[in-house]
């Protein structure tokens, strides 16, 4: 078995092997693989018995499952109304600047994705974005250089 | 028409009392009917945004007859502007547990589920040990009662419960045909409660304090406090506690910069109203309240007059757009059409009486969609642009 | 008895089923209510809202299809406020759909353009979102053509191929404005887990998916002087053309079908049934010697039971589902292979043609009979067996091009070599009827005696259940078959590719030990196929299923190996069955493929 294949094993193990316990295994590989490929998909349908386009038609519902080749750090800018009047705008251009992407791609280094999201929920101190699953609030362009500065050392 | 309510800030959510055990055990003694009267005389109705009365639902689920039922905690926060669940959530997720296996006691539920949505998975750690401990007292008390976090993965919709129980189910979260409604057929097609976070954490309170305590609070047809979500051009952001059956003049009193041109009340999916009715809006539930009332699930957004009312309302609904599940035309197509009317207004491709079509469409959607959100979309369009259509022309 | 309910449509009172839905009431009521995403065969999915009625006290409208009625309920189907919405929402339709009706295969057979003519949708407001979305039109499979920008969302293909079929080639992908209905990762229809029913071609109430048609293609094969083009029809074929002519469902037109394909300028017109009746002696000998070998020689490699292998649909879902069976699949090909691959050697040598210049076209109910005609197996003639399959759909259109009048053309009789058939044959258009067939010749070839049903009509395979189950008892057998004496033969018939699965699972667990199984991977057999005329549902089926059965009785000979030109053919050509020739010609291999 290939690492790929133990991990959604493993996965199915834990949670389950009923259509319920779908999402769940798709965030674990997200989580670890941080997209699902085609191979992925087929992977998991395979462990659960289901129908491969099934896996794909609920994985592409979702946001966060991923089903394109993203970099380690998935870096979502809010774009909803708040963030949107508190410089979102700015916080994206910062780090376009910085990583040289734009919204949609990824570094050629596979480390960084840039993407934009809706409400993330931090309204109050906007703008806010995620990196992976942190969540970071109250930007300005200075800070995300501070913080993306961080993750390249990483 | 003033509204006279006054703002007035009460603090029972957040109040950090460490007995939810004594509340928790003294509770699930009582008679469950008696429970049921208890909150359904403190006329709590659900804090989500559709107000549905909490103690009505949880009687139907009591009713219902299955060898299996549900509790389920909706803390698929998603509306833009509202961000209270997740501080409830981290500040007293004791009440919110206690709730649920209250819940379960009195329907006869021995499962629970937190939805929690993917943008909160930094919760999940804190939370899960929190559970754990949770259920380690309620083994201690003998009472059966498991609760688990299911996680959301990015996708607004599945705040609407059906589209919770698909998404839970392992599959898209697309809004169901109702009936039937999840009290008789929610989750795994079993009765099941679906309680807003904040809802629930209000019925901790009525259960600790009693339901007067509760109903005393707020107005007619709106009693009790809500959590207000505070955001936009305010010099004071954040969670705020308040009574309902306020004006909207008093909370912008409190909140505003001095220059609020307008309040977005209940998110995107909420009404905008201009600054020429704040003292005739009155922020409850529907009912016989003087002037106009608004159903809330307490995001309020405001706005000064720096801010353009056409980007606002693009912004709304390029969310739309994208968060819609897609399945009925009304709302899949509808949104696009509205997204690239405004535009298409905007830079003159179109005219302006385009809007009015525009307008009907938005009627029509609420006629005729599938579900809460295809259905709200009109309102946020039509008080946007019937209030401010000069800025939607040029 | 359910309890009735009592509601009032546009102010008359009904009394109703409890249950019902407000649509199934106004419908019995005589009330038409405009439907898109609701299909007879599907659930019930409520997704389009054209139907879209008023209940009096309710501020919102309620989807019809979706909604059940209640105890004094009242129901408005035609107020000022439904029909703008149902305006408005054929409007937004057209807005997202590529309405260049004239360029449209589905051009006058298209559930929204009738719509939009009924409800005179005269001017387009909305801003055509066409040039917004990033249509695409997949071509690559040899049976079906997937044109997004036709697509309407509704869903009934995805339930279909859920539901009918079990198969789950389409999804329901994304969501909002991007939502669509898609393929896993978009990959071509041709690449994946998908049979070419053509189910959803026939559940498709737009242009969004049809057929591959190749209709160009055979008129320039009938105007080349070089080319001898044979024309096969199978057997569903002529009690579903009708409905194409302007005939009520279950008339069958067999007589005006051979003079409409005489009129069209085909050479040859023959029957499929013909090469049924030759299924039955090969597989039928197939089966036997299958038991034989089990029961007498105890050959643990022999599978059993043995499937059919008529229905090319089944044939690659087997190869998908369950490769691990394909032994267990009868060897024959199917009546069209056979006859194609008859047609350039057989057929060629008694006609003395050059089977080069043999055009082997054939017409089928079915969209994946597309497919098997270009599996690479299909060259046994030395030529590709089968060069071009019609659906019965398109034989219509090529019917009405060619200015025929149908209804007035006098009762032909199919041409010889190839065109003579038993009722055995005819019935292999409805689910149990290869079944019957089947048993028809194989208890008399075992026992000397007919199969003991009255008038040789083998009731329990036949009917509409997904899954049916009959046994035979041998008794008295032949001499050379009397190790068959006192066998029990189970069999069991499904048809729909749901059921099949369901067969399947049963004999993957052990839980079922039939020794024959026929799976036709439409509902209702291949008079349900896939390329049969839209709309097909359980009544149209259930007229089709009929007329197939009065064929059958009207005809001289109801068993196929009594068919003079079966006969004839071992004599001439063959030998016997399963014999050399035979196994060159009429019999293939299969190939595992991916299930997931």
């Amino acid at each position: 078995m290939d690492p790929t294949q133990e991990l959604i094993s493993s996965l199915a193990d834990r949670y389950g092997r009923s259509r319920e316990n779908l999402l769940p295994i798709l965030q674990g590989v997200v989580q670890k693989e941080k997209y699902l490929s085609d191979y992925l998909m087929i992977e998991i349908a395979r462990e659960l018995d289901l129908p491969a386009a099934e896996v794909y038609g609920t994985a592409t519902f979702y946001s966060f499952l991923e089903y394109k080749q993203m970099g380690t750090y998935i870096i979502r800018v809010c774009k909803t109304i708040t963030c949107s009047m508190k410089g979102k705008n700015q916080i994206l251009l910062a780090i376009q600047n910085m990583l040289k992407i734009g919204v949609g791609e990824t570094t050629p280094d596979r480390k960084f994705s840039l993407l934009e999201t809706n409400c993330l929920g931090w309204c109050h101190k906007a703008p806010a974005m995620l990196i992976n699953d942190e969540v970071y609030t109250e930007l300005t362009p200075e800070k995300v250089r501070g913080i993306l500065t961080e993750y390249l050392k990483k | 028409m003033a509204i006279t309510y006054n703002l007035k800030r009460a603090d029972f959510i957040f109040r950090n009392e460490n007995d939810w055990e004594k509340i928790l055990n003294r509770t699930l003694q009582r008679d469950k009917q008696e429970l049921i009267n208890e909150l359904i005389s403190s006329e709590l109705k659900g804090r989500g945004g559709a107000g549905f009365p909490t103690g009505l639902k949880w009687k139907l689920a009591n009713e219902a007859v299955s060898d299996e039922k549900y509790v389920i905690c909706n803390a698929d926060e998603g509306e833009p502007g509202t961000f209270k669940d997740r501080e409830i959530l981290t500040k007293v997720p004791f009440k919110v547990m206690s709730a649920m296996a209250i819940c379960g006691y009195i329907i006869g539920a021995k499962k629970g589920f937190i939805y929690l949505r993917g943008e909160y998975k930094y919760l999940q750690p804190d939370l899960e040990k929190i559970i754990a401990e949770f259920e380690y007292y309620c083994k201690e008390i003998n009472f059966d009662f498991t609760i688990n976090i299911f996680m959301g993965s990015g996708a607004y919709i599945c705040g609407e419960e059906t589209a919770l129980f698909e998404s839970m189910e392992g599959k898209r979260g697309e809004p169901r045909n109702k009936p039937p409604f999840p009290t008789n057929s929610g989750y795994m097609g079993k009765p099941t409660v679906i309680n807003n976070v904040e809802t629930l954490a209000h019925t901790y309170t009525i259960f600790k304090h009693g339901s007067k305590k509760f109903y005393d609070l707020g107005v007619q047809f709106s009693r009790g406090t809500k959590l207000f979500s505070v955001s936009g051009d305010t010099p004071k952001p954040g969670i705020y506690e308040l009574e309902l059956g306020m004006s909207l003049q008093d909370f912008v009193d409190e909140f505003g910069d001095g220059d609020t041109k307008a309040v977005q009340v209940g998110g995107a999916s909420g009404f905008l109203v201009p600054r020429k009715r704040f003292g005739e809006t009155a922020i409850g539930f529907k009912g016989k309240l003087t002037g106009i009332s608004l159903p809330t699930g307490g995001s309020m957004m405001l706005f000064n007059s720096s801010r353009s009312m056409f980007n606002v309302l693009d912004n709304y609904l390029e969310f739309f757009r994208e968060e819609s599940c897609g399945q009925c035309t009304p709302c899949r197509v509808g949104c696009q059409q509205l997204h690239i009317g405004i535009k298409a207004v905007k830079q003159g491709a179109k005219p302006a009486s385009y809007l009015d079509k525009l307008l009907k469409l938005t009627e029509t959607m609420q006629y005729t969609a599938k579900c809460g959100l295809g259905q709200s979309v009109a309102n946020s369009f039509s008080s946007i642009v019937e209030n401010f259509r000069e800025e939607m022309i040029y | 008895m359910s309890k009735k309910i009592n509601i009032t449509i546009n102010g008359v009172v009904y009394e109703v089923d409890e249950g019902l839905t407000i649509l199934e009431a106004a419908q019995s009521a005589g009330i038409n209510i405009p439907t898109l995403c609701y299909h007879k065969d599907l659930c019930i999915a409520g997704n389009c809202r054209v139907c879209v009625v008023e209940i009096v006290g309710q501020k919102r409208l309620a989807a019809s299809c979706a909604t059940p009625c209640q105890e004094n309920m009242e129901i408005l189907t035609n107020t000022l406020n439904v029909r703008n919405s149902r305006k408005h929402i054929i409007e937004l339709l057209l807005s997202e759909h590529n309405a260049d009706c004239t360029k449209c295969y589905k051009n006058g057979n298209c559930e929204l353009q009738e719509l939009a003519a009924e409800y005179k949708i005269m001017s387009q407001d909305l801003i055509g979102l066409v040039p917004y979305k990033d249509y695409t039109i997949d071509m690559f499979s040899p049976s079906i053509i997937k044109d997004d920008s036709r697509c309407i969302r509704c869903q009934r293909c995805v339930r279909t191929c859920a539901e009918l079929q079990g198969v789950n080639a389409l999804t329901v992908a994304y969501k909002g404005d991007k939502m669509k209905i898609a393929t896993f990762f978009e990959n071509s229809m041709n690449d994946v887990v998908c049979t070419n029913c053509g189910q959803c071609v026939n559940h498709c109430p737009t242009g969004a998916l049809i057929e591959k048609n190749y209709i160009e293609e055979v008129w320039e094969a009938i105007s080349d002087p070089d080319k001898h083009v044979v024309i096969q029809t199978a057997p569903a074929v002529r009690v579903g053309l009708g409905e194409e002519m302007g005939f009520e469902p279950g008339e069958r037109v067999t007589g005006k079908m051979v003079a409409a394909l005489k009129n069209l300028g085909f050479d040859s017109v023959l029957d499929t049934d013909f090469t049924a009746d030759l299924t039955i002696m090969e597989e039928g000998t197939e089966l036997l010697t299958r038991l034989k070998k089990a029961l007498v020689d105890k050959d643990k490699n022999v599978k059993l039971p043995m499937t059919t292998s008529c229905s090319p649909g089944w044939v690659k879902f087997i190869e998908h589902m369950f490769p691990e069976y394909l032994e267990n699949v009868s060897t024959c090909k199917s009546p069209q292979q056979m006859f194609g691959a008859l047609a350039k050697t057989y057929y060629a040598k008694a006609r003395k043609l050059d089977p080069e210049k043999i055009v082997s076209v054939s017409v089928m109910p079915c969209t994946a009979k597309k497919f098997e005609a270009s599996r690479p197996e299909m060259h046994d003639s030395g030529y590709r067996d089968v060069d071009i399959v019609l659906t019965t759909r398109e034989l219509a259109i090529m019917i009405k091009q060619a200015g025929i009048d149908f209804r007035k053309l006098p009762d032909k009789k199919f041409d010889r070599l190839m065109g003579e058939s038993s009722g055995a044959a005819v019935i292999f258009g409805a689910t149990g009827g290869v079944m019957e067939a089947a048993l028809r010749t194989a208890y008399e070839l075992v026992t000397g005696r007919e199969v003991p049903f009255e008038d040789l009509n083998i009731m329990p395979v036949r009917g509409m259940d997904g899954v049916r189950e009959a046994s035979v008892k041998i008794e008295k057998p032949l001499e050379n078959w009397a190790f068959l004496d006192g066998v029990e033969l189970k069999c069991a018939v499904a048809h729909g590719l749901v059921n099949a699965k369901k067969v399947m699972d049963a004999v993957k667990s052990k839980k079922a030990d039939y020794h024959f199984i026929e799976i036709m991977a439409c509902p209702g057999g291949c008079l349900g196929g896939g390329g049969q005329p839209i709309p097909t549902n359980p009544e149209i089926r259930a007229k089709r299923t009929q007329a197939i059965y009065a064929e059958d009785k009207n005809l001289p000979i109801r068993k196929s190996h009594e068919n003079p030109e079966i006969i004839k053919i071992y004599k001439d050509f063959l030998g016997e069955p399963l014999g050399k020739k035979s196994h060159e010609l009429l019999h293939t291999t299969y190939v595992g493929r991916n299930r997931y």
